[in-house]
């Protein structure tokens, strides 16, 4: 049988190789965006491997608020992307340095 | 072997390389199809643990909506992504460094028996007739009512502010300027000419009329 | 009564308001018009009541006009306490205010702040005579300080004099020295008796007290009467320019001679000997507040005694004659003869004014020159300034008949009499200081008005007898003068003209032995001239005369002989410059020194900048953190992660 702890690894190796693309991915802001959902479908994996092995639905209904949140996010973060590609005429984050103190 | 465990350790060894090609692929539009395989696949694991209204949310709104999107903006953008995957290579022994570290620590964690058959038994098998949309619905609009709103709430700000964001707005468009119409005056609007009656030429009512406008 | 008693207060206070405010509208001639109406009403209603206390058998007035505020068991109010003590008080300003007035229509004539020193004065009158009135500390301070503030107004009348500025500044600090006493003073009697009226406090003190003890250190306890007594007299002693707090009133003739009559001779400076004779009951508990008073009162009295002698400036020669007759009034409160204190108040008002007033008449004259080495001669141009000036010196010198000589012998006697630890001290004082009042008055006198004329003779032909303004107020003043002696002596000595208005114990009763000479003013007149101050007067008088008229050219030798003694007597024995340039100048030294160590250095450098800079320096490494790229913020942010859950981890292995 699979245990709770099969889906916990698996998500946490999708934790991992999402960390890891960040990482690599430093430039695209778009790729940054995918690695973060990636994480979300990790954490919620998690969230829904417990609900099931505990017997308790609340696993789920944090899910269904992620989610709800995380389209809300994508949905601004493309909008804001798509702002300042309008303004910068690019997406490179090592060029969007502003904020330096 | 049961069935179960050959469709969990597909999915997953599906689930794994298209995250893996998500995060490698030169292309931002590869990258998000292979995105949306990784969801799928990951709506296959939640269907094994009976998560099946969510795993359909999933499929209808990351991959209907939220990829679709994100296919649209990534297409939209003339952007060179080749470009912006300069240093990938420079990158990637720390970036494998710190994901086999991040792997290391909570591989320790969920291996160190906390998490082991024994302390989480399978639950038993639910009913026949067991819903889980209802089961779901039944607490949402129960004891989540009042988050469940404010997520609706959220979902408007977030369709707001994308428009509002993105949104250019036409140059000639044909709005009311309130302030400007009640500045207006008679005199900046009519002129009356005095016209000799005698010598009422057709020329000088043209000109009148071109005056007029 | 009580609407003769507002009107004499409040009637100079509107003409002041109007004369003040209004002066430009109505004109100079309304101004004095005005003022003068208001203080002659106000002199009249005082005298009436003072007549009617020595003669018509009144009864004292105990009154509280106004509530001005309630803090907790205190009472802070307005009233009046009449009595005879008070109500001679109020004849004397009043009538010395009322010559004053009318002789500033000739002093001033000329001058562009007419309006403006008119309302002064008038506002002087009432500010004395609120101080004199009261029934309470906080109205007699409120009095004191208004009398001070006007003071202020009035040496530096002429604003754009330096030296008048800088000598109503001095007027002014050195006040201040004294008002602190004498604030700390009224809150020591409010600590004590926890009230600030008269008539409780004195009512406590007659049914006998527990004194309290203000403990000082381990083994010290000073007694809180006697602290509440000197601190009383450290305010007496600013306003009335005792030694060490003297050092502003010779300075202080800055201002227009009418002033100095007025103000820093007649009647503000004997605000201090009213305030320690008002607190009679208080004063006779403390003996050693007493010895202080003696020691002061004497050194005061001697001391500028000295300094009068070798003064040129007229006003000056006067100034420290004042300075020396306070001396003598205060010796007086110290032997506890109160009552004497008064009389001589009284007496000294009268002919201390009309010295001032000559003075300034002889100072018209000469067209504001004040040199009386510059002056001589004047007697047979200006007969009756001469002749008033004489009536004036002769009363000041004590000479048998006059008024001073009823005052100053009574003070002599007294302070024989007292068997106080430093009544010889003050007895000698006050001996000696006879012979040098004669001198250094008839020095002046001689200078002034016989020897040669020593002026050019552009001036000379310009002298001449003053204006009938002038006059007037001079002839006014010499009348009692002459006879306010011979009048009230007998009754101030029995102690029946102040009735229990001031009280004293019966050991201190000083005066008791005087009581049968004094009854018969004629005996006392004829036996003056035989004691032993007549002797001393006449000697002063005499040597006076030798080194002015007979041989002047022996005043050079005597000079040169003393030379250290001139000097010392010359810089008025180095109190201004010890006061200058060690007390305000190190002062001044300590405050820039604060300034620079601890505002400019503490508080500036190190706490205000100091926090300031260090906060920029930390900042500016603290930026450098801050590089503004995403992926160094998600980059931190994924190692504190794992340092999280690496912590996490060693706490679950550990646990």
């Amino acid at each position: 049988m699979i245990g709770l702890s099969d889906y916990l690894l698996l998500s946490a190796i999708l934790f991992a190789i999402s960390v890891a693309g960040i990482i690599i991915n430093r430039k695209n802001v778009i790729t940054l965006l995918m690695c973060i959902e990636l994480m979300l479908l990790a954490v919620n994996t998690n969230f829904i491997a417990f609900a099931h092995f505990l017997d308790d639905i609340a696993g789920q209904v944090f899910v269904f608020f992620i989610l709800t949140v995380a389209a809300a996010e994508a949905a601004i973060g493309l909008a804001i992307i798509v702002v300042l590609f309008r303004n910068r005429a690019t997406i490179d984050v090592e060029q969007l340095n502003q904020l330096k103190g | 072997m049961s069935f179960q465990v050959i469709v969990f350790y597909s999915f997953a060894a599906w689930l794994i390389f298209a995250a893996l090609m998500v995060i490698s692929s030169k292309n931002s539009v590869k990258a998000a199809l292979f995105l949306v395989l990784t969801f799928a696949s990951a709506s296959a694991i939640w269907l094994l643990l009976e998560a099946e209204f969510l795993a359909i949310s999933l499929i209808v709104v990351y991959v209907g909506a939220v990829m679709v999107l994100l296919l649209f903006v990534v297409m939209m953008l003339d952007v060179d992504y080749a470009a912006l995957r300069q240093g990938f290579v420079k990158k990637l022994p720390i970036a494998i460094v710190i994901a086999a570290a991040f792997f290391a620590v909570l591989y320790s964690f969920i291996t160190s028996g906390e998490f082991s058959a024994e302390n989480y038994a399978a639950p038993a098998a639910k009913a026949a007739d067991y819903s889980n949309i209802k089961a779901l619905g039944r607490v949402l609009y129960t004891e989540y009512f009042i988050a469940f709103e404010i997520a609706a709430v959220i979902l408007l700000v977030a369709i707001v502010a994308a428009i509002s964001l993105s949104f250019r707005g036409r140059r000639n468009r044909k709005a009311q300027v309130v302030s400007k119409q009640l500045e207006a005056n008679k005199r900046n609007r009519l002129k009356i000419l005095k016209v000799d009656p005698v010598e009422s030429a057709q020329p000088e009512v043209a000109e009148q009329e071109e005056a007029k406008s | 009564m009580l609407n003769q008693l507002l009107a004499i207060v409040l009637l100079p206070l509107a003409a002041a308001i109007v004369a003040g405010l209004a002066g430009n509208l109505i004109g100079r001639a309304w101004s004095h018009r005005i003022t003068i109406g208001a203080v002659a009403v106000s002199c009249a209603l005082a005298i009436n009541i003072a007549l009617g206390f020595a003669f018509g058998g009144l009864q004292s007035l105990n009154v509280t006009l106004y509530s001005w505020a309630q803090l907790g068991g205190l009472n802070l109010q307005v009233g009046f306490l009449i009595d005879p003590l008070t109500s001679t008080m109020m004849a004397v300003v009043t009538f010395v205010s009322l010559m004053v007035h009318v002789y500033t229509i000739g002093y001033m004539k000329d001058d562009p702040g007419y309006s403006r020193f008119f309302s002064y004065i008038s506002l002087f009158t009432f500010a004395m005579l609120t101080l004199v009135m009261s029934n309470n500390f906080l109205q007699l301070f409120f009095g004191w300080e208004a009398v001070g503030l006007v003071s202020y107004l009035l040496i530096g009348f002429w604003y754009k004099k330096e030296t008048a500025i800088f000598a109503n500044l001095k007027a002014f600090l050195v006040n201040r020295v004294g008002d602190f006493g004498f604030l700390l003073g009224i809150a020591g009697v409010y600590m004590i008796f926890g009230t600030l009226d008269y008539a409780p406090v004195f009512e406590q003190v007659a049914k006998g007290f527990n004194d309290i003890q203000i403990p000082i250190s381990e083994e010290i306890a000073w007694s809180g009467i006697t602290f509440v007594c000197i601190c009383l007299f450290i305010g007496a002693m600013g306003k009335s320019a005792q030694v060490p707090l003297h050092v502003w009133l010779p300075d202080s003739m800055e201002g227009p001679t009418p002033i100095s009559a007025l103000i820093h001779a007649a009647t503000m400076v004997t605000a201090g000997v009213f305030m320690v004779a008002r607190m009679s009951p208080l004063f006779e508990l403390s003996e050693v507040a007493l010895n202080v008073v003696l020691v002061i009162g004497a050194t005061t009295a001697l001391f500028m005694g000295f300094l009068g002698v070798i003064q040129n400036d007229i006003k000056r020669v006067v100034a420290y004659s004042t300075l020396s007759q306070l001396g003598y009034m205060v010796v007086a409160l110290g032997a506890s003869a109160y009552s004497v204190a008064i009389f001589h108040l009284v007496t000294h008002a009268f002919f201390k004014a009309l010295l001032f007033l000559g003075a300034g008449a002889v100072i018209i004259a000469m067209h504001h020159e004040q040199d009386i080495r510059k002056m001589g001669g004047l007697g047979k141009m200006m007969p009756w300034t001469y002749a008033t000036c004489l009536i004036g010196s002769l009363a000041l010198i004590g000479f048998p008949g006059f008024s001073g000589f009823f005052s100053k012998e009574a003070i002599i006697l007294a302070t024989g009499n007292s068997n106080l630890a430093a009544a010889d001290y003050a007895y000698f004082a006050v001996l000696a200081g006879v012979f040098f009042t004669a001198l250094y008055s008839f020095r002046m006198f001689f200078l002034v008005f016989h020897t040669k004329p020593r002026m050019d003779e552009h001036t000379k032909s310009h002298v001449k007898e003053s204006s009938l303004v002038v006059l007037i107020p001079l002839i006014l003043l010499a009348v009692p003068s002459l006879i306010s002696g011979w009048i009230i002596a007998p009754n101030v000595i029995d102690g029946s003209f102040f009735g229990d208005a001031i009280y004293v114990s019966e050991n201190h009763d000083v005066l008791k032995p005087l009581v049968e000479p004094y009854s018969s003013q004629l005996g006392l007149t004829l036996h003056g001239f035989l004691t032993l101050p007549f002797l001393l007067a006449m000697g002063g008088l005499v040597t006076a005369f030798v080194f002015t008229v007979w041989k002047p050219e022996w005043r050079e030798t005597l000079y040169n002989r003393l030379s250290v003694i001139n000097s010392v007597l010359k810089n008025h024995y180095y109190f201004d410059k010890i006061y200058i340039d060690y007390i305000s100048a190190g002062g001044v030294g300590l405050g820039k020194r604060f300034w620079r160590w601890i505002d400019a250095g503490l508080i500036d450098g190190w706490i205000v900048n100091g926090s300031a800079k260090t906060i920029g320096a930390i900042s500016g490494q603290v930026r450098k953190i801050q590089s503004g790229y995403l992926y160094h913020y998600v980059l931190v942010m994924v190692i504190g992660l794992l340092a999280f859950l690496g912590w996490m981890y060693w706490r679950a292995l550990a646990g």
